[in-house]
């Protein structure tokens, strides 16, 4: 087998991991930083992200304020160190984006300009026009060009990660292109690879979003924390699944049922009035406001579609300079998607899975419980989205975390104990080759299509542990997961060859949902109350008595997960009562 | 109309075949279907081994990019029912050498992109406290070549880099203009002199294609154009003014 060795490796190249990468090169020039991403780095996630970035940036403005509307946003189950951190370090981190070049929109005067956001009180989402997290991580990727102590390991595929004596020592990868499994020996770890929103049917995620870095944390023995938040945006496309960015609604845009009824004053959100007004209406936190369209749809007072209900977001009365100027990509989606104008017709839009406030479990550090492993961004759960993330907190999150994150694990390997018992590592390393050979790449015989398996996983996602949960449906999903990991160890892989086997691949990512999906539907089933995101039909309340605390997945020998808690920080803002639009 | 289409894809694996072969898929003809989504219909159910690159399916990610019947495409954003009544071909990107089926080569690609210093070069060394002050105007000045997502369409397209590989091409010429016209950047010269050389801006001959094929109205032909009258003028610059050493 071939090896490398580097200082530090990042597995993922998206704006945590780029940003952890450039953090590294520029404080430690002297440390040798690997990247290895399933992906070139421009391809990842992070560049469909659309609205902004959130960063206190005018006067009117404070920090105090961003770091209530996230936690009472988060349902109060963020942790208010780690939050005040955020808010704190995020205007540094967005400046200097601002210094390499990111475009970001501009004020007349030059200054950089700022727009509402969806749970803010305060203009402060920085945007690059709707087009955000395209420029943040192409802005990232080619800052990042000019350090030469970063190695990128491009279209590499991490399998596990190598774990000798309670501390990290690299991973085993598959390079694409030629199919050679690699080991890629380092002293710390950091897990960057987004989020697995995949595990669902009907998702804003991309196809590599698999959760692959929480499933290696969790089989390597790091618990995942907070995996029953799975947080649905209001706005997607019906089939695609495409996203309509909030800032749409932020720029003005309404929700409308068949009626042409602004539905949301009849959820507790406010009354309507012609312009959006901070944490009101329109400008609601994502977890009501999508649940409030479901209402709609239970109510009968949606629109029939080919796939299913759906309501709609009208944008009509911001005419065409401002839909062109300030959400050019959502008139473009529309126009090549829809085929429809968003200048002149409505939107027709349904809640869509969009993001993952849950991952592997670290401190405000970024550092998990397992030595020199580390994680940012949505792998990550810190946690500052607690709940229910407020729409542009994530961008921001990636560049303070991911930055944090290199520092830690820069820290960490000062210090990492340099004797390394070679002879285990590379055993453990050739194990996983042998798994390989043997479960995917040698193995005949295997009856169970890898397509079949996924679309039943993703069915039992929906249908159990969608919008709304309760026991029945919850318990149900727990045994069709526990019957599809058993039918896995029999899954079909027809081609046995080496170059660029993305049937390979997909099996391996199948693999890494499988174990993602369980956690979420056990800390689902275990976390009897409503909050946030979490909506339990037998459990409508919200109970601060036992509930006010990090769910945590920890893998047990076979079988599904153990659920334990761990307590919230709570510093300045004590549990209270979540108020929009009044 | 019928309700299926064929899709002839190009098929080639480095372990097994000596050139490339068509294989035809019958696959259903889907009025709201892009191309990928047909690829996809493939993949999940007729043959589980063709390799091909996606993943965002929104035109922003740009690893979809195919050649659908001889033009290059973003495959997530190009309409199946358009080319009905069929067959449609669909091969890889021209210009690359291909990894396996659809997949094409980038290393080339990105040691381009690397090498025209695609980031903002400081001379004076002060980190400043605030932002840049940058206008709508200086902003607009450069935007539209800040919106290349690397999809490598226009190599495909250009006939130049099809005839000489060592041609920086169309979208690294376009990302250097980029940081060129940037109101925040000093890096102009040094890009000059990377971008003038034999294999920069001067193989061009304007055909145009790199405009034409773009998916996001990049006009990297500009781009060149504008790059050639600056470089120009730095030349004879070089000539009038005084020279600090020899």
């Amino acid at each position: 087998m071939e090896t490398s060795a580097h200082d530090i490796l990042i597995i993922g190249g998206g704006g945590a991991g780029l940003r952890a990468a450039i953090e590294i090169a520029e404080t430690n020039p002297k440390l040798d930083v690997a990247m290895v991403s399933k992906v070139y780095p421009m391809r990842s996630h992070t560049v469909s992200a659309e609205g902004g970035a959130a960063g206190v940036a005018g006067k009117d403005d404070s920090l105090d304020e961003h770091c209530y509307d996230t936690i009472s946003g988060s349902d109060w189950l963020g942790d208010q160190d780690a939050i005040e951190y955020f808010v704190n370090e995020v205007p540094k981190e967005l400046l200097r984006l601002e210094h390499w070049g990111c475009p970001w929109s501009r004020e007349p005067d030059g200054r950089i300009a700022v727009r509402p956001f969806g749970g803010m009180k305060k203009m402060r989402t920085w945007f690059a026009a709707d087009k955000t997290g395209f420029h943040l991580l192409h802005t990232l990727f080619q800052t990042s060009l000019q350090y030469g102590t970063i190695t990128r390991y491009d279209e590499t595929f991490a399998t596990r990660l190598l774990v000798e004596d309670g501390a990290i020592q690299g991973v085993v990868a598959i390079e694409l292109r030629t199919g050679k499994i690699r080991a890629i020996q380092a002293k710390a770890v950091i897990i960057c690879t987004g989020g697995g929103g995949r595990v669902f049917p009907f998702t804003t995620n991309a196809n590599i979003c698999t959760g692959d870095g929480m499933a290696l944390a969790y089989q390597a023995g790091a618990p995942l924390k907070d995996m029953e938040m799975t947080q649905y945006h209001p706005t997607g496309l019906p089939f695609t699944g495409i996203l309509i960015t909030e800032a749409a609604r932020a720029e003005g845009g309404w929700l409308l049922n068949k009626d042409g009824y602004r539905f949301l004053q009849d959820y507790d959100l406010g009354k309507p009035t012609p312009a959006p007004v901070f944490r009101s209406m329109e400008l609601g936190p994502r977890d009501r406001v999508s649940q409030a369209i479901f209402g709609e749809f239970e109510k009968g007072r949606a629109f029939h579609g080919p796939y299913g209900d759906y309501v709609h977001l009208d944008l009509r009365h911001l005419g065409e300079h401002k839909i062109e100027s300030r959400l050019p990509m959502v008139r473009e989606l529309c126009l090549k998607y829809e085929n429809i104008d968003p200048v002149r017709e409505p939107i027709r839009i349904r809640p869509v899975l969009h993001y993952m406030m849950g991952g592997v479990h670290t401190d405000i550090n970024a550092a998990t419980p397992l030595k020199g492993l580390f994680a940012a961004g949505e792998a990550a759960c810190v946690s500052i989205n607690g709940a229910n993330r407020l729409g542009s907190n994530s961008l921001s999150e990636i560049l303070v975390f991911g930055a944090r994150a290199g520092r830690s694990a820069a820290q960490y390997f000062e210090g990492a104990e340099r004797r390394t018992n070679q002879n285990a590592i590379l055993a453990q390393a050739a194990d996983e080759e042998r798994r390989l050979e043997e479960n995917y790449l040698k193995k005949t015989g295997g009856t169970e299509r890898i397509t079949k398996l996924r679309e039943e996983m993703q069915h039992a996602m929906e249908t159990g542990c969608g919008i709304y949960r309760e026991r029945n449906s919850l318990v149900d999903s727990a045994n069709k997961l526990r019957e599809l990991h058993e039918r896995y160890r029999n899954v079909a892989v027809d081609d046995h060859t080496r170059t660029f086997n993305t049937q390979l691949t997909s099996a391996l990512e199948l693999g890494f949902m499988l174990d993602v999906a369980e956690t979420i539907v056990h800390s689902a089933l275990n976390r009897q109350e409503s909050r946030g995101a979490h909506q339990r039909r037998d459990f409508p309340k919200r109970d601060d008595n036992k509930f006010l605390a990090h769910s945590m997945a920890s893998r047990s020998a076979e079988g599904p997960p153990r659920i334990e808690y761990h307590p919230v920080v709570i510093t300045r803002w004590p549990p209270g009562e979540r108020v929009y639009g009044r | 109309m019928s309700d299926t289409i064929i899709l002839e894809v190009e098929r080639f694996h480095p372990e097994r075949d000596t050139e490339p072969s068509y294989q035809s898929f019958e696959v259903p003809l889907r009025e709201d279907w892009m191309v990928l989504d047909a690829l996809n219909h493939i993949k999940d159910q007729l043959d589980g081994s063709l390799a091909f690159r996606w993943s965002c399916r929104m035109g922003i990610c740009g690893s979809c990019g195919m050649t659908v019947n001889g033009v290059p495409k973003l495959t997530c954003e190009t309409l199946l029912i358009n080319y009905a009544p069929g067959p449609v071909r669909v091969g890889p990107l021209d210009h690359f050498p291909v990894v396996k089926d659809l997949v094409v080569e980038l290393d080339d690609f990105l040691a381009k992109l690397q090498k025209v210093r695609p980031w903002v070069v400081r001379k004076d060394d002060k980190k400043p406290e605030r932002e840049f002050i940058q206008t709508p105007a200086q902003l607009e000045a450069f935007h539209q070549f800040s919106l290349c997502i690397n999809c490598t369409l226009c190599y495909a397209a250009c006939p130049v880099y099809g005839l000489d590989p060592n041609f920086i091409g169309p979208a690294a010429i376009a990302l250097a203009h980029r940081y060129n016209l940037d109101s925040r950047d000093q890096g102009i010269e040094d890009r000059l002199d990377i971008v003038s050389q034999h294999e920069g801006i001067w193989d061009c001959t304007v055909v145009g294609e790199c405009t034409t094929v773009c998916p996001k109205h990049v006009d990297p032909s500009l781009a060149i154009q504008q790059y050639k009258l600056t470089a120009t003028k730095e030349w004879f610059k070089s000539f009038l003014l005084p020279r600090g050493k020899n």
